[in-house]
């Protein structure tokens, strides 16, 4: 296992951040952890990139223990963190070069790296300007670009996209999924559930700094009983009669459509569509929702009732 | 590659390299922020303009054996060269506190790196910048009537001891740039180094003031350290002056660099 975690425990004072944390990434795969604002992803990044001490319990990183042996840890890992961890007042190049030089890489390696790193990147034009004056999209990349010179075995990204334009996140998405294909171990934290959907090989749900939920997006979606046929109708009679028709129908708030628990098959939706016949009630639309991620997390995280009121 | 041979905990730390990379960092940032310098140059001519030609005539009269505006030229050039010195730190105080806002710090923390080079980094950078600035304002002080009769020896002594005041009072205001939550109190904080010089033997002789200023004037560290480079300057004795000031940059660098280490390894 690449990364390890067993019991990682951390308050803040009164507020317990992590409260038994565990977690195993293999090597070579994208493990995403989900959560809310405050679920306590960041300071599970935190402990694992050797930035603070956990209370309690273990967790190892590309085979050392984060509080034993935090420099060779140090040695394995990159870390690009939610806010640009880059020198604004440096050019893009130079930022690259002085990861470079931090690395101890000899002066032709390292600008051979930087070329590369800013060709891929697509900062190629943009190498020579003040990374103060590069848009939100173009820092993350030269961040993660900073974060790859060092060819780390294991790379986490806390909320890698977090504040991106949808263009700039699909980049990001991309280059994410070029780095796997390139053997690396990559830790994704992320509260958009379509990202961890898109990108991670396994998906833990955090909730109040515990793993509610662990599994590939299909399991987590398979837990949830989320799926439902939507009903609209014209007025109020053609509604009232449907929910004489239907009791296990729920009405979606003062509007006028109602939602019926359903897996969504055929057979289904044809006995649906018999009992609406019946009663001779006009349905204006009909639609079928599978459950998604968000389902799941909402459902995981209690907040489920949110949703469906 | 030959990195790739060592496993992580086979790499070695290279203080000195990283040292320097990082001086490197903080030289180039100063060079694209240039008009911090120039304020660390431009607040000592003033305060110099003004004592010399405002004040001056009448603060020289009142020296021992007169001498007026020419003679207060001499006396108060040390307090402007101090004050030189901490108007930098004080950007020291403030470029910290600014790297600490911005995330990378944090990239340095999880890097496999000798710890203490990005503090030595701001130190050195820090060190050079105030050299700069201290060349302009004797410059100026030259021209506007300071007088020194140090030979070139003394003037080789007088560098030496401003570098290791300048090496203490930074060390202080890295721990200080840290310490402070915002850039804003970063350049608050350094506040009583800015005031000090007022309250020591650098404009007036602490003979003219009343007994309890007198004792607090004669018993802070910037008096001895300018009567240092006074004597320094004028070529005269140093005396104890010379030994109680490198005992209180002693202490201040060991106190700034002990408290800053502290400060740089607490958790964030």
């Amino acid at each position: 296992m690449t990364i390890s975690v067993t019991g990682l425990r951390k308050s803040f004072g009164d507020h317990q951040v992590l409260d038994g944390v565990d977690l195993t990434v293999p090597p070579g795969t994208v493990f995403s952890l989900l959560g809310a604002n405050g679920a306590g992803k960041t300071t599970t990044v935190k402990i694992l990139s050797t930035l603070i001490k956990a209370d309690a319990g273990e967790a190892r990183v590309a085979g050392y223990d984060v509080a034993r042996e935090p420099d060779a840890v140090r040695a394995a890992i990159g870390v690009t963190g939610q806010f640009s961890a880059v020198d604004k007042l440096l050019t893009g190049a130079e930022n690259l070069r002085l990861m470079a030089d931090l690395h101890q890489l000899s002066r032709a390696e390292g600008r051979q790296r930087t070329a590369r790193l800013l060709e891929r990147f697509d900062l190629t034009d943009a190498a020579g300007k003040p990374a103060g004056t590069y848009s939100g999209g173009m820092l993350r990349r030269l961040d993660l670009a900073m974060t790859l010179v060092g060819r780390p075995q294991v790379i986490f990204l806390d909320e890698p996209t977090s504040g991106l334009d949808p263009r700039s996140r699909r980049e990001m998405w991309q280059i994410v999924r070029n780095l796997v294909a390139d053997g690396v171990t990559i830790f994704l934290t992320t509260q958009y559930l379509v990202e961890a959907d898109e990108l991670a090989d396994r998906i833990a749900v955090l909730d109040g700094g515990r793993v509610v939920a662990e599994g590939t997006a299909e399991e987590l979606k398979r837990r949830i009983p989320g799926g439902h046929v939507r009903l609209h109708f014209a007025d109020e009679d053609q509604l009232g009669a449907a929910r004489q028709a239907l009791a296990e129908a729920t009405r979606e708030g003062e509007g006028l459509a109602l939602r019926v628990p359903s897996d969504g098959s055929l057979s289904a939706l044809k006995t649906l569509i018999d009992r609406l016949d019946e009663r001779a009630v006009k349905v204006g639309e009909m639609s079928v929702h599978t459950p998604d991620l968000d389902d799941v997390f909402l459902a995981l995280t209690g907040k489920a009732t949110e949703k469906v009121n | 590659m030959s990195t790739a041979i060592l496993t992580p905990a086979d790499r070695k730390f290279h203080p000195l390299r990283d040292s320097a990379t990082m001086l490197r960092r903080n030289l180039k940032r100063m060079l694209r922020y240039p008009s911090m310098t120039i304020m660390l140059i431009g607040m000592p001519v003033v305060f110099l303009l003004l004592f010399v030609y405002v004040f001056g005539g009448t603060l020289g009269a009142g020296l021992q054996g007169g001498g007026g505006r020419a003679a207060y030229a001499n006396y108060v050039a040390p307090a402007i060269i101090l004050m030189t010195i901490t108007a930098t730190v004080q950007g020291t105080a403030i470029s910290i506190a600014m790297d600490m806002t911005e995330g990378i710090i944090a990239r340095f923390r999880t890097m496999h790196i000798a710890r203490v080079s990005v503090l030595t980094g701001h130190v050195l950078g820090s060190v050079i910048q105030a050299m700069i600035a201290l060349t302009a304002v004797i410059g100026v002080a030259l021209l506007v009537g300071f007088r020194p009769a140090a030979s070139f020896g003394g003037w080789l002594l007088t560098a030496g001891f401003l570098v290791v005041v300048t090496f203490a009072l930074v060390w202080l205001c890295v721990a200080l740039g840290q310490v402070s939550k915002s850039v804003e109190t970063a350049s608050n904080i350094p506040m009583p180094l800015i005031l000090l010089p007022f309250l020591s033997s650098g404009f007036v002789p602490t003979d003219s003031m009343p007994a309890g200023l007198r004792w607090f004037a004669e018993h802070q560290p910037f008096t001895p350290i300018i009567e240092t480079m006074r004597a320094l300057l004028m070529d005269k004795p140093v005396g104890n002056d010379g030994w109680i000031a490198l005992a209180w940059c002693a202490v201040l660098a060991l106190g700034g660099y002990l408290w800053s280490k502290k400060l740089y390894n607490r958790e964030s």
